[in-house]
Formats: structure tokens, sequence, C-alpha cells
């Protein structure tokens, strides 16, 4: 039976780990090759790197990143932040990702997600959506809960349904969603598990839940009460309040299928 | 030499660096000539079936994959690769394969809330004891391998499944006819004992 995935999250802003790995016990905890590796030992399921670099200049010192991560990990790497065109996505894969995560480029032109999947396969093309609720003017009742697309970082509304988005990008051919509630993220008060179950349940490809995990517990419900295919953190493993074998242990004590 | 086959599907460099561990010389080549010379061939890719078989037949590669086959050399197909060594895909209609292991490529059925692609890791269960001595040796039986993909190979002859994958009900993640080797998942993505069995394959 297919096992549910832990993924543990990389932000990279000009070629280095922000926010620190701290607990890593690496000669450069703010090399985001060094980090990949203990991942890769810990067992992680799969790592993402998100690029937030700011400037355009600067952003070939990513490729340069996952070059030298993909020379010694092997294990399923995820690139995501500023992805614009198929030309970035044939760079960031030929650099040796396995796959490119796109967000705000995906709502300015959806026609991208289809011409990257029908070029470098569903199975590379994730889309990221960054959700917020929002009550009103909806139906079926104006009170009922819907959550909003928000893009370039989750500055900027979009008035896009993220559910209908999500199936929209389905139906273009991508291969899995990167699905970040921007009212729990960085709140530690675990995922937005509602919405991750109306996800879950109106998509047929792969959910991967991120935002809000805080402990133990908020993971585990992820993968129950949400039905996520895989769970995202970022925090929680890098100053090593929890370890990736602890969470597996965790929740394979719990009845949910991990690799351990 | 071990030549890696570049036809256009998907990216070679996680391939070419696994197998760089165990090995000085290897190449990632378009060319028929470094197929041929080849001590052993790998086939990898990722994406569409008949796009792949387009590419392979506008590089005129069909004839110097199967030649090299018939003259014995170790042959290795990953996911895509895999798929491409049967009879037919049902993938973009009714497309022709290489031919190689009788048998079709089928869609995973969507039901019982099966997620399609197939992505993640997922455990092989090896069907033939005898098989294990070779390419899946100090491979214990129910490894997890890295999977990603929406279709799956089923072979006419039981006897090449090498190993089996749950989802949804068994499908063949791993299958042998002599010398030519095909796996469902990417031993290169499967960290350390995806890894065994690219040594096992190098040393073949």
């Amino acid at each position: 039976m297919l096992t549910k995935r832990i993924i543990p999250c990389l932000d990279v802003k000009d070629g280095r780990v922000v926010k620190g790995v701290k607990f890593l016990n690496l000669r450069d905890a703010g090399d985001p090759v060094e980090a990949a590796q203990f991942y890769d030992r810990e067992k992680a399921d799969e790592i993402v790197f998100l690029d937030i670099t700011a400037s355009f200049e600067k952003r070939n010192i990513m490729l340069d990143v996952v070059r030298k991560t993909a020379e010694t990990v092997f294990m399923p790497l995820t690139v995501g932040g500023g992805i614009r065109n198929l030309e970035d996505i044939r760079q960031l894969l030929k650099a040796g990702a396995d796959k490119v995560s796109i967000n705000t480029a995906a709502v300015e032109d959806v026609e991208l997600v289809k011409k990257a999947s029908e070029k470098f396969g569903s199975q590379c093309i994730v889309i990221a959506i960054d959700a917020k609720r929002s009550r009103g003017r909806s139906r079926p009742s104006p009170t009922a809960v819907r959550w909003e697309v928000y893009v370039h970082g989750g500055r900027a509304p979009t008035g896009i349904d993220a559910i209908k988005w999500g199936k929209d990008v389905q139906k273009m051919g991508a291969g899995e969603i990167l699905l970040t509630s921007m009212d729990m993220d960085g709140t530690k008060n675990g995922y937005d598990i509602e919405l991750t179950r109306k996800f879950s349940e109106s998509l047929n490809i792969p959910i991967i839940a991120s935002g809000g995990a805080g402990n133990l517990e908020h993971i585990y419900e992820a993968f129950t009460k949400g039905k996520a295919d895989a769970a995202l953190a970022a925090s929680i493993f890098h100053y090593k309040e929890y370890s990736i074998k602890e969470v597996k242990k965790y929740l394979k004590g719990k009845g949910v299928k991990v690799r351990i | 030499m071990i030549t890696i086959i570049d036809y256009g599907m998907g990216n070679l460099r996680s391939v070419q660096k696994a197998f760089e561990k165990f090995c000085s010389n290897v190449i990632v080549s378009s060319s028929a000539k470094d197929i041929l010379k080849a001590d052993k061939v790998i086939l990898p890719g990722v994406g569409a079936f008949k796009v792949a078989m387009d590419e392979l037949k506008k590089r005129d590669l069909i004839g110097p994959i199967k030649d090299s086959i018939k003259k014995g050399k170790p042959f290795l197909g990953i996911c895509l690769g895999m798929q491409l060594l049967f009879s037919e895909s049902e993938e973009g209609g009714r497309v022709k394969g290489l031919d190689i292991i009788e048998g079709k490529v089928r869609r995973f059925k969507e039901r019982y809330g099966l997620k399609i692609p197939h992505m993640g890791w997922n455990k092989i269960r090896t069907t033939n004891d005898e098989r294990r001595t070779t390419i899946l040796d100090r491979v214990e039986d129910g490894s997890y391998m890295y999977f990603v993909h929406s279709y799956y190979a089923a072979p006419k002859d039981k006897d090449v499944i090498l190993c089996e994958t749950d989802y949804g009900g068994n499908f063949t993640s791993g299958v042998r006819k002599g010398n030519v080797y095909g796996f469902q998942f990417h031993p290169e993505k499967s960290q350390s004992v995806g890894l065994k069995i690219i040594e096992n394959f190098v040393k073949l």
C-alpha cells in the first residue's frame, strides 16, 4: 500500500537556507545541500526547496544549489518559487529537480499548466495553491465557508475560488497540489483540516497539506481527518522540535501507513 | 561503459549520478554508436508513451536498442523506460512499443478513491526467489521504492515478473526477461535501497 509522505520544506534565499536549520550540527547550517543530505539520512520522503530570492539576477544561484543537491541526494526533490515559464521549468529539471511547483504564473496563465504537463509530464508539475478563508457573497449560502486563491507570496487576492481552481489545474494536467492554508501558516495551530479534506475529496490527484503544523497530532489529523496524501512542514523539523523519525514512529503507532 | 539513452524524455542527471557511484564510465547519449558499443544500456524516461516512441524513432534508436539487447548485453528500463519494453500502451489510444516483452501498458482505474498518479513510496514484493539472487540481491522483500506513474505494465507471461506492488490491487513493478530488466519505480530516487539495485545492475 502507498504510504503517506512526510516532506520537509526549506526556504532558500540567494542560495542560503533562511530561518536557519539550527539543530542539525552541520558544518554550515545555511547550506541547503547539507540540509538536504541530513533529511536524506533521516529518510524524509521528499524534500522541497522554496526559492524566495527576490532579485532576478540572483536566481541562477538556485540552479547551482539544485545541481549540487542532485549529485549527492538520491531522493525526490521539488523546487518552487518564482517559476515564470517553460524555460524556467526546463532549467530546473535539467539541473536535477524532479518536480517544480508553480503558483502565481499558473494563475496568470492557466495554459502554462497544460503546456508544462504536456512537455515535461504531469508527474513533475506541482501546482502550489495559497488559500485563505473568506465568508459571504458565496453560494450556496452567504455564510458558507469558501477559500480564495492568493498569489505573489500571499500578498494579492485573486477572487478565484480555491477548490474550483484546484479542479481547473487538475484538468489542465497538474500532477499534484501543494495546498497551503494562509490562515494557519505560521500559527503552529494545525493544518486547515476542512480545506485539506475538501480538496482531497474534490480532486483525484495527490494533495500535500501545508501550513500550520505544530505538533505530531496535527500531522496525524492532516492524514486522517484531512485525507491528505502528504504533509509538508518547515519549522517543526528545522528547529528539531520533532525529527522525521519521531513523526513517522508516532504515525505508525496510530495506524497510519508510513515508510520507516 | 554504460550508456544512458537521452531521447528528450526527462532529467537524466540523477540517473547518471546514481550510476556514477558504482561505475566510472557512464555517458548520456542519443547516438546509436554509443548504444552499440556500451557494455550495458539504460533506458530511463518520464512523460507520455507515444511522445517517447516518436522521439526514439526520430533519433533512429529503436534498431540499435534491439541490436544491443540481441547481443545479450544487460539492459535496464526505468519507469516509462520499462513500459516502452512492452508490446503496446493504451496511453494516447493504442500505441506500439518496443515489443521486447509481450504485454500491455494500462492506466490505473479511478476507483476506490485511488489517486492518480500513483505517487510516493510503496513496497515491492518479490515473486520469484531465483531471480532475487541477481538484480534484487540484498534488497529485502517488502522494501519501499519511490513511484510516480499513472500507467502500469501487464506482462502476458507471468514468468517475467520480478516483483509486484499493491495499489488498488497488485501490479507488476519489476520485470526480467533474459538480459532485459525493467522497474516501474525509480531506483535512482529510492535512497540507499534503490542504489543497491543500481549497484547490482552495474555488477551484472
